[in-house]
């Protein structure tokens, strides 16, 4: 089924990404910008980053991040850049900022929530009276009182 | 004509579902047994009505019969005749039919084999069963028929999508169904108790072994899927956050927590409530799940008028079911009363401290999956939650979950004294943390996360070893030997399964630390050097497929001036679905994988040319596929099959824990 709309999602065409010719010849700087790029959507891609699509508008944005590189921006600067441009949608991480923070602190606040019950439920089974056995039915009555003749 | 009787036949075990959904049922509410008995028959008869309408659907295919517009559509006389029959399940409408036919399959088991359920319970849990077998009759009659003919039949098929022409693809979707719809079978055991007001240790015994088989499915069916898309999608990714790899993830994650959860309700009537929730849940998540698939409303907002119709229908199914069996349990849950008592350090708190981490962790999985969509419908922001987030936001439960792994397992049940728990441990701890701290000294780069895979991966996988050595008590050394062997089955599933855990996490933190990249133009007859490799292009040609053709590129792979592999990839046409795709080439091995893919010819000469070394890629699906084995050890163990016990007085001991 997931492959059903991958398969979709790659109808722009399956090579990987990143091309040798667009490469910076500097490795520190190159390594920079595929990091970038791994955090950065491809706008007309289904869940692809820029560095991981074949489409050509990634390409276009693959080159913009090295070109901001190049002219010295931090990394920082360099996504900055591209969001202003592109709006958010282009962040595969979401900015913790405004309602994203709901998203960021979901996570944490329902495991304090969960440990917090959890620790109550404890506490409570701990202090519970042993509990005596439950009285036989007549059925089981019955049964037990085949055995012990049998 | 059959088609036409497959139809029939599909409409039939539709109406017969309808009885099964009622009969039963009042029977079971009034105490007739008369009525009660029809469950089982009816849920034969179901399956044996649905299995009639698949294979006439799997024969139009296999005959190429295109008259029907679904093998129009999705088929070819040139496929190949195994993706001719799994074409069947390659399509929305034919993978439904698959979804009811396993679903029918399960209830017919239920109905075979459930000898000792009591009568009522047995009714109940058919008849639950049976009504989420209507609602998707229903679907698929009224939304999503494969048996539509088309009016003018064509001379040929429009082909399967090439990317589904796949051995490891055309095995995920019934493994993966077989996990979903396994859910099923929890979740009607579920409902039936709650109608019942009745669980305890029998209770826990019987949904057992359907969700720990649901839950290998689904095991087996997320690797294969993580497998195909690392060898087909030629960047050697195995897990994307994908709504879609989300979807049945969540289901994974629930059914983990659950398998362990019926375990404290089995073996020490506590938690009772809890697992019901959770058996509930978890065939919710699978109904999400089929929900984000199949209306596309989470891969892309506006897909969802595509398809508006269908996506409506699963939603109404999830709100009936989902939320029926909710509010039956907000108003029943209270008379579920806990009997085992224990104290902070034992086992029932280890399996709680599982259960909180792996539902908390699916918790997060499923906001981060729809926060697109409620962050547009309430805050009119349009982003996206990727990768970085679920890596960030997901990987600490997975670390805590590893952690007390171990130690969890060792605690006995109901009171235990940490320091003699941990005794056993401390060598593991000591040989895990040693192992960790080699690899950082050996590793070039400095990256924390592959030392602590090591050390986490041998900390579960040994611990897991200490565990089953800890089982065989205590005296000289040839005795326990000895009885490693006599050991119940459903211990050495447990340390299996564990230990496959271990496997997946030190390989996937390996491979995401290690691997290495390199991307260049080659011309033919080039050799350049990647972390050790010699690669040698040799040539690049044209060659012709069945139903394809395809660029294919030679190459030889050398190591201290060896010849260690030489590797065909390629990039494919498919003419009829006008569609490329890469086929990388994979030289695998136990420590590395080398991976080769041909990208486009360049401008001055040569061609783009992608390597990767991926060290223990195959650990990954190793580990799962452990995984699945310890469950298939732990649903093999005896007190499955000898008798499933009566309540209560259970005339079979019990293996002690």
């Amino acid at each position: 089924m997931r492959a059903l709309t991958l398969a979709l999602a790659l109808l722009a065409g399956p090579a990987a990404a990143v091309q040798p010719d667009e490469m910076l010849p500097d490795p520190a700087l190159e390594a920079r910008a595929r990091e970038i790029s791994a955090g950065l959507r491809c706008l007309v891609c289904r869940n692809e980053s820029i560095d991981e699509s074949n489409a050509d508008l990634a390409r276009d944005l693959r080159l913009l991040v090295r070109e901001r590189l190049l002219a010295g921006d931090s990394d920082a600067e360099v996504v900055a850049f591209v969001v202003e441009r592109y709006g958010e949608y282009v962040l595969l991480k979401p900015s913790a900022t405004g309602a994203n923070l709901l998203l960021w602190i979901a996570g944490p606040a329902m495991l304090a929530a969960a440990l917090l019950a959890a620790a109550l439920y404890v506490r409570r089974r701990r202090a519970a009276p042993e509990p005596e056995a439950a009285p036989l039915s007549e059925a089981e009555k019955a049964r037990l009182e085949e055995l012990l003749r049998g | 004509m059959i088609v036409e009787l497959g139809h029939f036949a599909l409409i039939l075990a539709g109406a017969i579902a309808v009885v099964q959904m009622v009969v039963p049922f009042v029977g079971a509410q009034r105490g007739w047994a008369g009525w009660m008995a029809v469950a089982e028959p009816a849920a034969v008869a179901q399956f044996l009505f649905v299995g009639f309408a698949f294979a006439a659907l799997t024969w139009a295919f296999v005959s190429s019969d295109f008259s029907l517009q679904l093998v129009t559509l999705n088929s070819h006389t040139a496929k190949p005749m195994l993706y001719k029959v799994t074409g069947v399940w390659g399509n929305h409408e034919g993978s439904l039919l698959l979804w009811v036919l396993i679903l029918a399959l399960f209830g017919a088991a239920a109905a075979r084999f459930g000898g000792n359920l009591p009568p009522g319970l047995k009714a109940r849990v058919l008849a639950v069963q049976a009504a989420v077998g209507v609602a998707f009759y229903g679907f698929i009659l009224f939304t999503s028929n494969p048996f539509l003919r088309l009016e003018v039949p064509p001379m040929d098929g429009q082909d399967l999508n090439p990317l589904l022409q796949d051995p490891g693809l055309a095995f995920h979707p019934p493994f993966l169904y077989l996990g979903y719809v396994g859910l099923s079978m929890a979740f009607s055991f579920a409902v039936a108790a709650l109608i019942e007001g009745r669980v305890d240790a029998a209770w826990g015994r019987w949904v057992r072994p359907w969700t720990l088989a649901a839950w290998l499915f689904l095991t087996v069916g997320i690797a294969l899927g993580s497998w195909w898309a690392y060898y087909e999608l030629g960047w050697g990714g195995f897990w994307f956050w994908d709504p879609v790899e989300n979807a049945s993830f969540m289901p994974w994650l629930i059914a983990a927590a659950l398998l362990h959860s019926a375990i404290v309700v089995e073996k020490r009537e506590a938690l009772k409530a809890w697992t019901i929730l959770l058996a509930i849940l978890a065939f919710g998540f699978s109904l999400i799940g089929t929900f984000i698939v199949r209306s596309g409303v989470l891969t892309s907002v506006h897909a969802f008028a595509n398809d508006p119709e269908r996506g409506v229908f699963i939603l109404l199914i999830l709100a009936v079911f989902v939320g029926g069996a909710l509010t039956l349990f907000a108003a029943r849950a209270g008379a579920l009363e806990a009997r085992g008592v224990f104290s902070t350090v034992s086992r029932e708190t280890g399996i709680l401290a599982n259960n909180v981490l792996l539902s908390v962790a699916c918790f997060v999985v499923f906001v981060g999956t729809i926060w697109p969509l409620v962050a547009e419908m309430a805050f009119g922001r349009k982003l996206s939650v990727g990768p970085p987030f679920f890596d960030a936001a997901f990987t600490p439960f997975m670390v805590a979950i590893a952690l007390i792994l171990p130690v969890a397992a060792m605690l006995p049940w109901k009171r235990a004294a940490l320091g003699r728990a941990l005794a056993p441990l401390r060598g593991v701890l000591a040989l895990a943390v040693a192992a960790g701290l080699l690899a950082w000294a050996v590793e070039t780069g400095r990256s924390a996360l592959g030392p602590a895979g090591v050390a986490l991966g041998l900390w579960v996988v040994l611990g897991a070893a200490a565990d089953l050595w800890g089982r065989t008590g205590r005296g000289p050394l040839a005795g326990r030997i000895a009885r490693l062997g006599r050991l119940p089955r459903a211990d050495w599933g447990k340390a299996t399964a564990h230990a496959g855990l271990g496997v997946t996490i030190f390989a996937v933190a390996a491979l995401t630390a290690w691997q290495v990249e390199d991307i260049r133009v080659a011309r033919e007859g080039e050799r350049f050097e990647v972390a050790g490799y010699g690669i040698e292009l040799r040539a690049v040609r044209e060659i012709e497929g069945p139903n394809y053709t395809a660029t294919q590129a030679e190459f030889h792979v050398f190591r201290g001036g060896r010849e260690v592999a030489a590797l065909f990839p390629e990039k494919r046409i498919y003419p009829v679905a006008r569609m490329p795709t890469t086929e990388a080439a994979i030289d695998n091995g136990l420590l590395r994988d080398v991976y080769l893919v041909i990208g486009d010819p360049q401008e001055g000469g040569g061609w783009a040319v992608r390597t990767y070394i991926k060290p223990f890629a195959n650990w990954i699906w190793g580990g799962a596929i452990i995984m699945a084995l310890g469950g298939l050890l732990s649903l093999s163990d005896r007190r499955y099959r000898v008798a499933a016990g009566a309540r209560r007085a259970d005339p079979v001991p019990v293996p002690a824990e």
